[in-house]
């Protein structure tokens, strides 16, 4: 399987998280907002200035930075 | 069920939940206007307690404790959560029991907090919340199979519509006896080994008890390598043995790291596999389709500038009409008390220092209401988030988050509310860096002073045919005092509160109807907190500035007496310090006098030319007249031009000429250190950009 980042995935694209690859305190966070191995993750959409992004994850709606989202690692859902 | 008598100690109870699981609308419900809020102590972060009354009678009391998503803190706002919890704040016992609010409509990321509370041993009860939501989201949960799975009592309720609080009170009372109980969760065998292991070191090496000692365990199993927070607070011994279990958990492949979050989150999914169950998908919920509008590429940016408009718009002008009552009102009793009164010097401090200084500190109370009604809807609703989404990007290039935005976007109107707005600012840093730089944005109370001296030395000409040349110093004033505070921002963010750059890590929570009573509450907290914290140390400092300006008393015109005070001994005994800048002895006294309030540099003018006309307009014009006349007795030459009158405005951008100010600084950051040195530095820079505008302007050969 072939591993994206987060931040290149489109609007509506989907995926399993595979890693977060990223500083112990900031990978902390995002491990904890429930960015864990095998969690199913949608792109929803990019801020009005492409950045931050939205995604959707575990049930709720989760913003961050493209830079953190490049640490993230997901398996794109085959369509 | 209990059976003790209404226990004479007040119990100490804890809230404690993630931002946004409706932790302040429960505080609310259960304590209503019985609230108190102070700060811990050496931290910015705000302390609020509240009574409630259980349904035996008793009292409790209930501390309001900082949104977090986790135990593990990072920002010091989480810490104190956690800090708390143990019983390790100063003056701050530890709860005996915590309630931890969980958002029924997010429920598996929050019972990610509870699981970490549950591994602490202290009796918890769970207050589902915003069951409704959650409902229409076709989610349903049955309160006692949860309750079931995590052995801890649930509540299910509706906060924002007081249902379930009785109940919740209820499981309060009958909690109080309920130990808490061990973990449910599991890890992978061998680093439960390791973990159990590592808890019989700490325990023989650090007599830690058994739930501190897993935790420290797992935070010593998941740290990296190098060990560096960890070394000095650990005997050798354990540091030895922690070196042995991460090689031997790196060898067998396993993070170290993300194996703990991961073991939670798959024994709350197992809890929810029980006892959630997604009815229906629900269409695409009402929230995105707001948002395909409010975050969207065009359209996104007009809701956002409409809003912005319309908040900046209330707190700029509908604060201006009870203003303005609030001065004439002030007006009124001081001619009822003339009347009442022989003239004296007690009728004066009455009236110009007392009555003046309420009047100073009343009348910032439209601003702070309007803003904290609109903060309040814009918080409330969900869109706070949407807003620091739309402007993150802008505000990272200079370090800072999203969410300083409004705080500076108030400043236009008054640094006041802006700074006591920068409380929605998580990172205490980013929030200090946001307080400092706030000031240096052009208040209204800078216009009069622009005004003033635009209207007498601007030429009235204009540039390429249509842009007045008055219109476009005025600008040039905003934009000077915009751009100052976000390169200030920029290098106190690179150099003094040097630190990493802000995660914007942040829940976009559904869109809600706005509760009338949490606004109004917060409306009415934040002025009484300005009107006691920082009202009394601006009523003081009027007195203060309107002895410093009558006495000593002398005979002569108003322009003589001012001229023989204290206040304008000081400025001409400053005369020297401000030569290079172009000031003469009289702008001078005005910037002393207008220490406290900026406007005041406008009626000092007015006194130290003699202005007598009862009529503004008249009054104006004439100050303007008589400015323009005013030579240097000794040269002949005048002693305003046009390069005076920027050099005067830029000053008046940049120097903390605010007493209010200060005194909020001081209330919100909980000392003097950060409003002393926020006086300091703007000072310097008001000096050193004006003395550059000055003699650059002076070779240029504007000075005439």
């Amino acid at each position: 399987m072939k591993e994206v980042s987060l931040s290149s995935l489109s609007p509506g694209e989907r995926g399993k998280i595979a890693r977060v690859a990223t500083q112990a305190s900031v990978r902390q966070r995002l491990l904890e907002m429930g960015l864990v191995k095998g969690t199913p993750v949608e792109f929803v959409r990019s801020a009005p200035m492409g950045d931050p992004i939205e995604v959707s994850v575990k049930g709720y709606r989760l913003s961050l930075r493209r830079v953190e989202a490049q640490s993230v690692f997901v398996v794109k859902e085959t369509k | 069920m209990s059976f003790e008598t209404a226990t004479t100690a007040t119990s100490y109870i804890a809230l404690i939940g993630n931002p946004n699981s409706g932790k302040t609308t429960l505080f609310n419900a259960l304590t209503g206007l019985r609230q108190r809020v102070g700060n811990y102590p050496g931290v910015t972060v705000e302390k609020k307690e509240g009574r409630l009354t259980l349904p035996d009678g008793s009292e409790a009391i209930l501390l309001d404790l900082p949104g977090t998503y986790s135990l593990n803190a990072s920002s010091p706002d989480e810490r104190i959560a956690t800090d708390v919890l143990l019983g390790k704040v100063d003056h701050t016992q530890a709860p005996e029991l915590v309630i931890c609010v969980v958002d029924a409509s997010n429920i598996e990321r929050n019972l990610y907090l509870v699981s970490q509370i549950i591994d602490r041993r202290i009796p918890v009860i769970i207050a589902l919340n915003m069951v409704d939501v959650a409902e229409h989201a076709g989610i349903e949960i049955d309160a006692k199979k949860l309750a079931r799975s995590l052995s801890v009592p649930v509540v299910p309720l509706i906060a924002s519509r007081s249902i379930g609080v009785d109940q919740l009170k209820r499981a309060i009372k009958e909690a109080k006896a309920i130990t808490a109980k061990t973990r449910s969760w599991r890890m992978p065998p061998i680093v439960e080994e390791e973990t159990e292991e590592l808890i019989g070191y700490l325990q023989r090496y650090h007599k830690l008890n058994e739930a501190n000692a897993f935790h420290e365990a797992l935070s010593l199993l998941s740290a990296p390598e190098s060990l560096d927070d960890h070394r000095d607070r650990y005997a050798p011994e354990v540091i030895a043995h922690v070196r042995k279990d991460h090689e031997r958990l790196n060898f067998m492949g396993i993070d170290r790291q993300s194996v703990f979050v991961e073991s939670r989150y798959e024994w709350i999914k197992n809890v929810c596999t029980e006892a959630v169950k997604q009815t229906h998908n629900g269409k695409t919920s009402v929230s995105d389709r707001i948002d395909r509008i409010a975050t969207h590429k065009i359209w996104g940016f007009v809701v956002f500038l409409a809003l912005m408009a319309i908040m900046f718009q209330s707190v700029f002008t509908w604060a201006e009409a009870p203003m303005s009552w609030i001065e004439d009102l002030t007006m009124l009793i001081g001619d009822q008390i003339k009347i009442v009164m022989p003239a004296g010097d007690l009728r004066d401090l009455i009236i110009d220092g007392g009555l003046a200084g309420v009047s100073a500190v009343v009348v910032f109370l439209p601003q702070i209401l309007l803003l904290f009604m609109f903060i309040g809807l814009l918080e409330d609703t969900g869109y706070m988030a949407r807003a620091a989404f739309i402007m993150d990007r802008l505000m990272s290039k200079v370090g800072l988050h999203g969410k300083s935005f409004i705080p500076m976007l108030s400043s236009f109107a008054c640094a006041i509310p802006g700074i006591m707005a920068t409380r929605t600012i998580e990172s205490p840093k980013d929030r200090l860096v946001t307080m400092l730089v706030s000031p240096l944005i052009s208040c209204s109370a800078r216009l009069p002073v622009y005004t003033l001296l635009i209207a007498a030395f601007i030429p009235t000409t204009y540039v390429l045919g249509f842009l007045s040349l008055a219109g476009l110093t005025l600008l040039s004033m905003y934009l000077l005092g915009l751009v100052m505070a976000l390169t200030m921002a920029w290098f106190f963010k690179k150099t003094l509160l040097k630190g990493p750059a802000p995660l914007f890590i942040m829940e976009l929570p559904p869109y809600k109807t706005p509760s009338v009573r949490s606004i109004s509450l917060q409306m009415w907290e934040r002025s009484k907190l300005f009107l006691r914290n920082a009202g009394t140390i601006i009523l003081g400092v009027s007195i203060l500035l309107w002895f410093l300006g009558t006495y000593p008393k002398s005979e002569g015109t108003p322009a003589q007496q001012l001229e023989h005070s204290f206040i304008g001994r000081a400025g001409q005994a400053i005369g020297p310090l401000i030569k290079p800048l172009g000031f003469d002895w009289k702008i001078g006294i005005a910037v002393c006098a207008s220490f406290a309030a900026r406007e005041v540099f406008v009626s000092t003018m007015g006194t130290i030319y003699n202005i007598q006309e009862s009529d503004e307009e008249l009054a104006g014009s004439s100050l303007q007249e008589k400015m323009r006349n005013d030579k240097d007795p000794v040269t002949g030459a005048p002693v305003w031009s046009a390069l005076t009158a920027i050099c005067v405005m830029v000053y008046y951008v940049l120097a903390m000429q605010c007493i209010s100010t200060i005194a909020v600084m001081r209330r919100e950051t909980n000392g003097w250190k950060w409003p002393l040195f926020q006086i300091g530095y703007m000072t310097a820079l008001a000096y050193g950009a004006t003395f550059i505008v000055y003699r650059v302007g002076l070779a240029l050969g504007l000075g005439a």
